[in-house]
C-alpha cells in the first residue's frame, strides 16, 4: 500500500537525479551554444513551426502574451517554446557538452579575459539573433539591460553600502538630460540647440564620451548627498536622497533650455544594441570588481559598524563618497543609454515610480550579490512585459510576488552571494 | 500684510494635511521603528471611503425623504471613515508587518511601497479612471476678516485637525493604552516582558494612523473635491519628510513639522515663481538636515539603526 503511494514521489525524484545528472556536466559554453541553436531554429523555421501549431506569428516575448490573450492558443505557445527553445536548448547542449568541456578547460588555462570575451560574444550572438525578428524584443532588452545597470549600481549603495538611497532616478535624469544635451547640440539638428555643431558621422564614436559625462555630471551630484551622510544615515539620509530627487526633478522643470516640463526628444538613435550590452557587460565586469576590491570589503565593514571600521583605519568618509559617487556615475550612464533608447526624456520619467520600480528590482533579486541584482532586473522586467496583456491587473501581481519574496526571503532572491565569472565557465568534467 | 495673512491661514490648512498624515508615520515609527510607506496610500482609501459613505448618506437621506443636515453627514463621513479605514491599517500590518518584525528594515520599507502600489491599482481596477468628485456636503460661506478671506471649510478643516490632534494627545498621555504604548517605544524589547503584548500595541498604533489619515483625506477631499487614485502617493511622501523632519518617533515633532512643511511651501510660492516651489521647499529641509542631522525632536541614540 505504502509503496503505491510513494510511486509518483519516487517517479519525480528520479526524473530530478537524472535531470542533474544530464545538465550537471554541461558547461556554460554548452548552454550557450544550446541556445545559439535555439535562436537559429527559431529564427530559420519560427514561421513554420508556429503555423503548423496554430499561433497567428511567432510569439514575440516566450509566448507570454499570445497565451494571456488568448488562453485557447496555450497549447500552441506551449508546444513552441517545447519545439523552438526547450528542446533544441537541451539536445544541442547535450551533444556539445564533451567538445564544450574541452574548450572550456583549454580556455580555464588562458587569462580570464579572453574565456570571458568568448562566452560574452556567444551571448551577444545570441541576443542579436533572438532581436533581430522583432523590434519589440529589441525594446524590450535594450530597457531590461539597461535596468540591470540601474539596480546593479543601487545595489552599491543599499546593499553594500547599507544606506536606503531614494535619489537613484535623480542621478539618472541627470546623466540622461547631460548627454542628450550633448549629442543634441552637437550632432542633431532640433529646434532646442538649432543646427549640429559637428559632422553626425562621427556621432556615435562621441557618443560613450558624452555617456561618461552624463556619468560624471551625475557623480557631482551625489556629492549633495555624500556630504551629509558624513553626518547622518539611515532614515535621515533616505530623506535627503529623497529630497534631492525632488529638487533635481524640479530644477529640470523650471530649466528652458532643456525644454522644462516638456522634455527633450529627437535624439540621435545611438543606443543600439551592440552599444547597450558593451555598456552593460562594463558596468557589470567594473561594479564587480569595486565590491570585491579592498574598497569594497571597506564598505561591507562600513554598513556592518561605522565606528569598529572607523577604529579598523577605514577612512569611513572617503568610503562613503567615492561609494556614492561612484553608484551615480553609473546610474549617470544608464539615464544617458535610456535617453537615448526611448529617444525622448521628461523629468515626470524620473519620479517616485521610477524609484520604487529600481527598488522593486533590487530588493526582488537581492542585497550585497551582483547575480541578485542581474536576476531581479531581468525577472521584474520581463515580468511586467510579460503581464502587459493582463493591463492594469500586472501591477497587483508584481507587487504581490514581491510581498511574498520579502516575507519567506527578507534579503531577497540571491542575497550575500559573490558573482564569480571563473567558477561560472568552467569546465564540468 | 493683508496677503501675508492670507497666505497664513492658507499655510495652516495646507499644513493641517501633512501634519494629520506626518502623525501617522511618526506613531508607527516609535514603536516598530519602521517607516509605514503605504501610509500615503492609506490616506487615498480613507477619503475614497468617505466618499463612498458620503454619497451612500445623502442618497439615504433622499430615500426616506428626511433632510439630514450637511454637517451631521460630515460628522458621521468623518467618524465612519476612521473606523473602516482603521480596519484597513490593522490588516496591513496583519499581513505585511508582523511577519517581517525581525527581518531587516528595508525588507518593511520595500512591503510598505508594495502594498501602497496594491492599494492604487486595486482602487484603479475597482473604480475606473475616472476621477470622482467629493459631494460638497457643507455650503461654502466666505468670511471677511480686515483684509483677508477665510472659507468657513478652511475653519472647519483646521480646526478638526487640531482637535484630533488634541484628542490623540490626551489619549496618549492619560490613557491605558497611551502609556502602553509610550512605554513600547521607549523600550521596545523589555515591554512584552512586562505582559504588554506588541501584538497589541502595533495594530492599535496602525489603527490610529489610519484614521487620522483618514480625517485628512476627508478634509482634502472637502478642500479640493477632486479624488484620484494617487492622489495619496505625492501627498504622503512629503509628509514622510514632514515626519523625518519632526525628528522620527515624536508626535509633537511630527505635528509642528508638518505645519512647517505646508508654511515653507505656501510662502515660497507667494515669494517666488510657483514653478521653484518644490526647489526652495526642499532645498531649506536639506539644509535644516543637514545642520540638525536627527530633526527637531528626534534623538541621535538611533544612528546606528539602518533602514
Amino acid at each position: 500500500m505504502e509503496t503505491k503511494q510513494e510511486t509518483p514521489q519516487r517517479a519525480y525524484k528520479n526524473l530530478l537525479a537524472r535531470y542533474k545528472a544530464f545538465s550537471n556536466r554541461i558547461p556554460l559554453l554548452g548552454w550557450l551554444c544550446g541556445g545559439i541553436g535555439a535562436v537559429l531554429i527559431e529564427y530559420f523555421l519560427g514561421d513554420l513551426v508556429s503555423y503548423y501549431l496554430g499561433l497567428p506569428k511567432v510569439p514575440v516575448l516566450f509566448g507570454c502574451l499570445i497565451m494571456l490573450k488568448k488562453p485557447i492558443l496555450i497549447p500552441g505557445a506551449v508546444g513552441y517554446l517545447l519545439l523552438v527553445y526547450g528542446l533544441p536548448v537541451f539536445f544541442i547542449a547535450r551533444a556539445l557538452a564533451t567538445p564544450a568541456n574541452k574548450l572550456a578547460a583549454f580556455l580555464a588555462k588562458g587569462p580570464i579575459t579572453i574565456a570571458a570575451l568568448v562566452h560574452l560574444g556567444l551571448l551577444y550572438a545570441i541576443l542579436h539573433i533572438w532581436t533581430d525578428m522583432s523590434d519589440y524584443r529589441v525594446l524590450v532588452l535594450k530597457l531590461t539591460m539597461i535596468a540591470v545597470m540601474l539596480t546593479l549600481s543601487l545595489n552599491v549603495i543599499n546593499g553594500y553600502m547599507g544606506e536606503f538611497s531614494c535619489s537613484h532616478p535623480g542621478f539618472m535624469a541627470i546623466g540622461a538630460y547631460t548627454t542628450s544635451t550633448i549629442t543634441l547640440w552637437l550632432f542633431a539638428n532640433d529646434k532646442l540647440f538649432g543646427e549640429a555643431l559637428l559632422p553626425a558621422a562621427i556621432g556615435p564614436f562621441f557618443f560613450p564620451l558624452a555617456l561618461i559625462a552624463g556619468g560624471l555630471v551625475a557623480a557631482l551630484g551625489a556629492l549633495v548627498i555624500a556630504i551629509p551622510s558624513f553626518r547622518t544615515r539611515g532614515d535621515y539620509l533616505a530623506i535627503i536622497s529623497l529630497a534631492f530627487l525632488f529638487i533635481v526633478k524640479s530644477i529640470i522643470e523650471n530649466l528652458e533650455f532643456v525644454g522644462g516640463p516638456r522634455g527633450m526628444s529627437s535624439q540621435p538613435n545611438y543606443s543600439n544594441l551592440p552599444m547597450v550590452f558593451i555598456v552593460m557587460v562594463l558596468c557589470i565586469w567594473i561594479i564587480n570588481n569595486f565590491v570585491r576590491s579592498t574598497l569594497g570589503k571597506a564598505l561591507c565593514a562600513v554598513r556592518d559598524n561605522e565606528l569598529a571600521a572607523e577604529s579598523m583605519t577605514v577612512n569611513t568618509r572617503k568610503t562613503k563618497m567615492v561609494t556614492f559617487m561612484f553608484g551615480a556615475f553609473w546610474a549617470g550612464v544608464a539615464g544617458g543609454l535610456f535617453a537615448h533608447v526611448l529617444r525622448y526624456v521628461n523629468p515626470g520619467s524620473f519620479g517616485i515610480q521610477r524609484l520604487a520600480e529600481i527598488l522593486a528590482m533590487l530588493y526582488f533579486g537581492g542585497l550585497n550579490s551582483v547575480t541578485g541584482s542581474i536576476v531581479g532586473a531581468v525577472s521584474i522586467n520581463l515580468l511586467s512585459e510579460a503581464l502587459r496583456p493582463l493591463e492594469i491587473f500586472k501591477w497587483i501581481i508584481i507587487p504581490l510576488l514581491l510581498i511574498l519574496v520579502m516575507l519567506y526571503r527578507p534579503t531577497g532572491l540571491i542575497a550575500f552571494t559573490e558573482f564569480k565569472p571563473k567558477e561560472l565557465m568552467r569546465s564540468k568534467e | 500684510m493683508d496677503l501675508f495673512l492670507q497666505n497664513i491661514v492658507n499655510a495652516l490648512q495646507w499644513g493641517s494635511f501633512y501634519a494629520l498624515i506626518a502623525l501617522g508615520y511618526s506613531m508607527v515609527y516609535s514603536i516598530l521603528m519602521l517607516f509605514n510607506f503605504a501610509h500615503g496610500d492609506i490616506f487615498m482609501v480613507g477619503a475614497y471611503i468617505g466618499f463612498g459613505i458620503a454619497t451612500a448618506l445623502l442618497g439615504f437621506a433622499a430615500m426616506i425623504g428626511l433632510p439630514l443636515p450637511g454637517w451631521l453627514i460630515l460628522i458621521l463621513t468623518i467618524l465612519f471613515s476612521m473606523f473602516f479605514t482603521s480596519f484597513v491599517g490593522m490588516l496591513i500590518e496583519r499581513i505585511g508587518y508582523r511577519p517581517l518584525r525581525e527581518a531587516p528594515r528595508a525588507s518593511a520599507a520595500i512591503t510598505g511601497l508594495m502594498i501602497g502600489i496594491i492599494l492604487e491599482t486595486g482602487n484603479l481596477a475597482l473604480l475606473g479612471a475616472r476621477r470622482l468628485s467629493f459631494p460638497a456636503l457643507i455650503e461654502s460661506a466666505t468670511y471677511q476678516f480686515g483684509g483677508i478671506f477665510v472659507t468657513n471649510k478652511k475653519i472647519l478643516i483646521v480646526l478638526v485637525s487640531l482637535s484630533l490632534m488634541y484628542v490623540l494627545h490626551l489619549f496618549i498621555q492619560k490613557s491605558k493604552w497611551g502609556m502602553a504604548m509610550r512605554a513600547m517605544s521607549f523600550d521596545f524589547q523589555a515591554v512584552p516582558l512586562m505582559g504588554v503584548s506588541i501584538n497589541k500595541i502595533a495594530p492599535l498604533t496602525f489603527a490610529i494612523g489610519s484614521a487620522l489619515a483618514a480625517a485628512a483625506g476627508i478634509l482634502y477631499g472637502l478642500a479640493y473635491p477632486v479624488l484620484d487614485p494617487y492622489m495619496g502617493v505625492l501627498l504622503g511622501w512629503k509628509a514622510f519628510v514632514a515626519a523625518i523632519l519632526g525628528g522620527r518617533g515624536s508626535i509633537l515633532g511630527a505635528a509642528l513639522a508638518g505645519f512647517l512643511l505646508g508654511f515653507i511651501e505656501i510662502f515660497v510660492a507667494w515669494i517666488f515663481p510657483s514653478t521653484l516651489r518644490d526647489i526652495i521647499a526642499y532645498s531649506i529641509i536639506l539644509l535644516i538636515l543637514t545642520f540638525r542631522p536627527h530633526g527637531f525632536f528626534g534623538q541621535a541614540h538611533s544612528t546606528q539603526l539602518r533602514l
